[in-house]
């Protein structure tokens, strides 16, 4: 049995396990449908051209963790950032561990998916937010959706913001020879309020894991949101993330993506901006090496004038390691004084590894600036040389060099101690014992 | 002193295709639709070998099968391609040779078009291989160059006269199935040209061919075929313009291209085709093929100035095979009303050290579209390949747009790419700083788009420079945004 159809047949056993009177339910059965008629996407398909999933449909996920699993947070500890204080949504096999987490609901709410479906006072914003911007087209998403049950639920209301970043990490045990996992987050984020998130997908094991997640975040009036994705997972786990963001009028959202490892990793990222004087910044450091294969698919699309996107992604490629990038920008006709900015800058370090990229402007204002870069090379022979003149070995002089390539993207995380994180993991990655925070 | 917008737009407007006119010339038509026997028929209309008889129907089996594709972006009716016929040729088809002989209307028709045959003797040096509804009706200036070896004739001439040549090289740039408009050409392709330069030699002069489409309801299956041999060096034009219609014209040509060894083949285009009137009412579509084969140091070089058409969806390409071979790609694609135009180009990096560029210019005006579409690709073993890619556009007016999707695929770790891309509108300031020194709005927009288009202008021969300016100027008149 392929996995679509055992994901269409699973369906009717998870109807069992939530209330059909639930009006989120109605949702849920139109979305199976959408997949079902659409299926997996295929390499014919311009957005899928680069990346294939037939491999991952020829395994037999189980859809339903059958046991629960508990983990020592000593043994975990690392995968958070620990330096600091933050709430903490943790998810383990697709279950909330409620002994790993820390919610609240004081004066803001940070706290479960499940929650939020279930209890009446959250009703109104369900109805009003859930499955709103995420696409009701796309096939993945829309498989999310059929089976969205649990995630994190975070909603900031109007002028607050939470004392501490919030972290919302899901761990696999591999507990299941292979896991499907499929969370589904909801950040709503209200008028001049403001939030800091870091997202992590953890495989514990070398069991083969397969999250298809999506996370839709709606950002109000002047609303700030940081939302940092860390992805540096085990050989055995794919990712497909999808985001789906609508801002309203001076609101500020950035999104950082952090991809390090994992076998497959798609990010699918999409802005749309619905009010004026919009800031959005995109941006991504991927350093790969193996077989790793990173496709980073962005959409910015401008539906209101005197809006601002900045996006920016660098890569390094090394090994057989393939990375796609393919943004894409948008800008209706009514978008005037539009400054659009997108940037890709790769390296390619092996023979084997890839690249493959397609920054992709559609425009149809016509007082506005957009510009696109994209620059494949390798490292400055002459630079390195100067390095290597002054006494550091070749191998530190080229982690500096990489460094400092990625080092813009790096520049604007508001985070001190994840910034430190993120620069041990490069040189963890890279393979010197540099700090890099010099 | 300085027009309104108002009057600019209605001069703009009231402006009319000023090559729209119709020669009555008897043509042998055949009846419309497509079918086996038609592609036979072509074949033994124009007396050709068993062999080639054999190509059209292998094409023809192919294209049955596919589909036309629908990725560009680009929306138009499908042209019905049975409610085509395939080939029309003027009447009288003896060979000229002084220009008394060729019938006073067909004359007159190159006069309205300024293409005076005697004129471009003498003048400009150009030899002529003047297409007209798909045969060739006078071949110019083909002594000067029988001299020195060079075969320029029309393709049907050279399948009788130099099959050896043509079977060998035909098809093996794009082949049949390459894709759907290819694979269509292949099949019912008239006539076109065809062009060898034999070794070491470089040609003395241009060699240019006008394409016209002429007769109604005919659509032009163009075939064109250059080689140059081992460091040989040819400069090829084609320019166009056709009648305005009401009905949409359907152009599908396939240009092929082979650059052997150490040669250089520098092909300049220049086209005006009805692009529809002010609603977007007919014009003329523009499916074309084009690639070139570079082997060991050979160089192509291709110069699109794009201002006609309803339609367009046209690549140039190069693949470059043999080491430290170079490809270059400069276009302008100028679209207004409801023009819609997707081109770019394809550059395959195969061979070591191996160069390309691509400078593209977009402007789009009224209220069409404009796309640009490339790929460069190098290929894993074309160590130190280099491209830069620029795309630039220009938008007038905020009805149209301007899109850009570049392919950028890299498996070389030694490959240097750089693209970038830009999107803006004539800026106020540029407008008003001309102003203040006594220019008008309308020669400013002239100077500004001359100058945002001069990279592009300066790589064609002198003759076309000067005909693509204007071409320019008349096209982008009146839509000051």
């Amino acid at each position: 049995m392929d996995l679509k159809e055992k994901l269409l047949s699973s369906f009717l056993a998870f109807e069992d396990t939530v209330d059909l009177d639930n009006p989120v339910h109605e949702v849920r059965s139109k979305a199976i449908k959408n997949f079902e008629e659409k299926g997996f996407p295929t390499k014919k398909q311009e957005a899928w051209k680069y990346t294939s999933l037939n491999t991952l449909q020829k395994v037999d996920f189980s859809i339903f963790p059958k046991e629960e699993n508990t983990l020592d947070y000593k043994d975990i500890k690392k995968y958070f950032l620990h330096e600091i204080d933050t709430y903490k949504i943790v998810f383990i096999d697709g279950v909330y561990s409620s002994y790993l987490s820390e919610t609240t609901h004081d004066g803001v709410d940070v706290c479960l998916m499940s929650s939020a479906f279930n209890k009446p006072m959250y009703r109104q914003v369900i109805e009003a937010y859930f499955n709103k911007v995420a696409s009701q087209d796309e096939s993945l998403t829309s498989l999310n959706t059929a089976f969205s049950k649990e995630g994190a639920y975070i909603y900031i209301p109007k002028n607050k913001a939470p004392r501490k970043p919030i972290q919302i990490v899901h761990f696999a045990t591999g507990n299941e020879a292979s896991l499907m996992l499929q969370p589904r987050n909801l950040v709503i984020v209200e008028e001049n309020a403001e939030v800091q998130i870091i997202e992590r997908h953890q495989s514990l094991t070398e069991n083969e894991v397969f999250t298809n997640c999506v996370t839709e975040i709606f950002a109000a009036k002047s609303a700030r949101v940081d939302y940092y994705k860390v992805q540096n997972d085990r050989e055995t786990a794919s990712l497909i993330d999808n985001t789906y963001i609508d801002q309203k009028r001076s609101s500020n959202v950035s999104v950082h993506t952090f991809s390090f490892g994992g076998k497959l990793t798609r990010n699918n990222l999409n802005y749309y901006q619905d009010g004026e004087h919009i800031d959005s910044t995109l941006k991504g450091v991927t350093i790969l090496g193996e077989k790793q294969h990173v496709d980073h698919h962005t959409l910015v699309h401008h539906q209101q004038p005197n809006c601002e996107s900045h996006q920016d992604y660098k890569g390094i490629f090394g090994e057989k390691s393939t990375g796609v990038f393919n943004g894409k920008i948008i800008v209706d006709k009514i978008a005037q004084k539009t400054n659009a900015f997108q940037q890709n800058n790769n390296i390619l370090i092996s023979d084997k590894a890839t690249i493959n990229t397609k920054p992709q402007l559609e425009i149809f204002a016509d007082d506005v600036k957009c510009s696109h870069g994209c620059t494949i090379g390798q490292l400055d022979a002459d630079a390195l040389f100067y390095l290597q003149s002054r006494g550091i070995p070749k191998k530190e002089a080229t982690a500096l060099l990489m460094y400092a390539f990625s080092n813009n993207v790096l520049d604007s995380v508001r985070i001190p101690e994840l910034k430190v994180r993120i620069n041990k993991i490069i040189a963890n990655k890279l393979g010197v014992n540099l700090g890099f925070d010099l | 002193m300085a027009y309104t917008e108002e009057e600019l737009k209605k001069e703009l407007e009231t402006k009319e295709y000023e090559y729209g006119f119709y020669t009555d010339i008897d043509s042998e038509t055949f009846p419309k639709g497509l079918s086996e026997d038609i592609v036979i028929a072509i074949s033994q209309k124009k007396n050709e070998p068993e062999w080639m008889t054999e190509w059209r129907l292998e094409a023809y089996r192919v294209w049955k099968e596919m589909k036309e594709p629908d990725w560009p972006n680009v929306t138009y009716k499908k042209p019905d391609f049975q409610a085509i016929s395939y080939y029309s040729a003027p009447n009288k088809k003896p060979k000229y040779d002084s220009l008394d002989e060729v019938d006073p209307e067909l004359l007159d028709t190159f006069k309205k078009l300024g293409i005076s045959l005697d004129e471009q003797k003498k003048l400009a040096g150009v030899a002529v291989d003047i297409v007209m509804d798909s045969v060739s009706v006078a071949t110019t200036f083909k002594k000067t160059l029988a001299e020195k070896g060079i075969i320029f004739c029309s393709i049907s001439e050279a399948i009788q006269e130099h099959p050896e040549l043509v079977r060998k090289h035909i098809g093996s740039v794009v082949p049949q199935k390459d894709n759907f408009y290819a694979a269509l050409n292949s099949a019912v392709f008239s006539d076109g040209s065809f062009c060898y330069i034999p070794k070491g030699v470089r040609c003395p002069m241009e060699l240019s061919t006008y394409f016209r489409i002429n007769q109604a309801g005919t659509g032009q299956f163009e075939r064109t075929l250059v080689i140059a041999d081992e460091g040989s060096y040819v400069s090829y034009l084609e320019g166009c313009t056709a009648p305005s219609r009401d009905e949409n014209q359907l152009h599908a040509a396939v240009v092929e291209l082979i650059a052997l060894d150490d040669a250089e083949i520098k092909y300049s285009t220049v086209q005006n085709w009805f692009p529809g009137d002010k609603e977007g009412k007919g014009g003329v579509y523009n499916f074309v093929t084009k690639r070139g084969l570079c082997e060991k140091n050979a160089k192509i070089s291709w110069t699109q100035v794009e201002t006609g058409s309803a339609i367009t969806w046209k690549y140039p390409s190069c693949i470059l095979k043999g080491d430290n071979s170079i490809g270059e790609f400069y276009s302008i694609a100028v679209t207004n009303n409801f023009q819609q135009a997707d081109t770019g180009t394809k550059m395959i990096h195969l061979g070591k050290n191996t160069k390309s560029t691509i400078i593209s210019k977009g402007i789009s005006a009224g209220k069409s579209q404009n796309s640009y579409r490339g790929l460069v690709q190098v290929n894993s073993r074309a160590e130190n390949a280099r491209n830069f890619s620029q795309c630039d556009s220009l938008l007038m007016g905020n009805e149209c747009g301007a899109h850009t999707f570049p392919y950028i695929e890299a498996k070389n770790k030694s490959a240097q790419i750089e693209h970038e891309a830009t999107t803006s509108k004539i800026g106020e300031d540029q407008i008003f700083y001309c102003n203040q020194r006594g220019i008008d709005t309308e020669k400013a927009i002239a100077l500004i788009v001359n100058g945002f288009s001069k990279e592009v202008l300066n790589k064609l021969p002198m003759e076309f420079a000067v005909e693509a300016q204007k071409l320019l100027e008349i096209s982008l008149e009146g839509s000051v945004g």
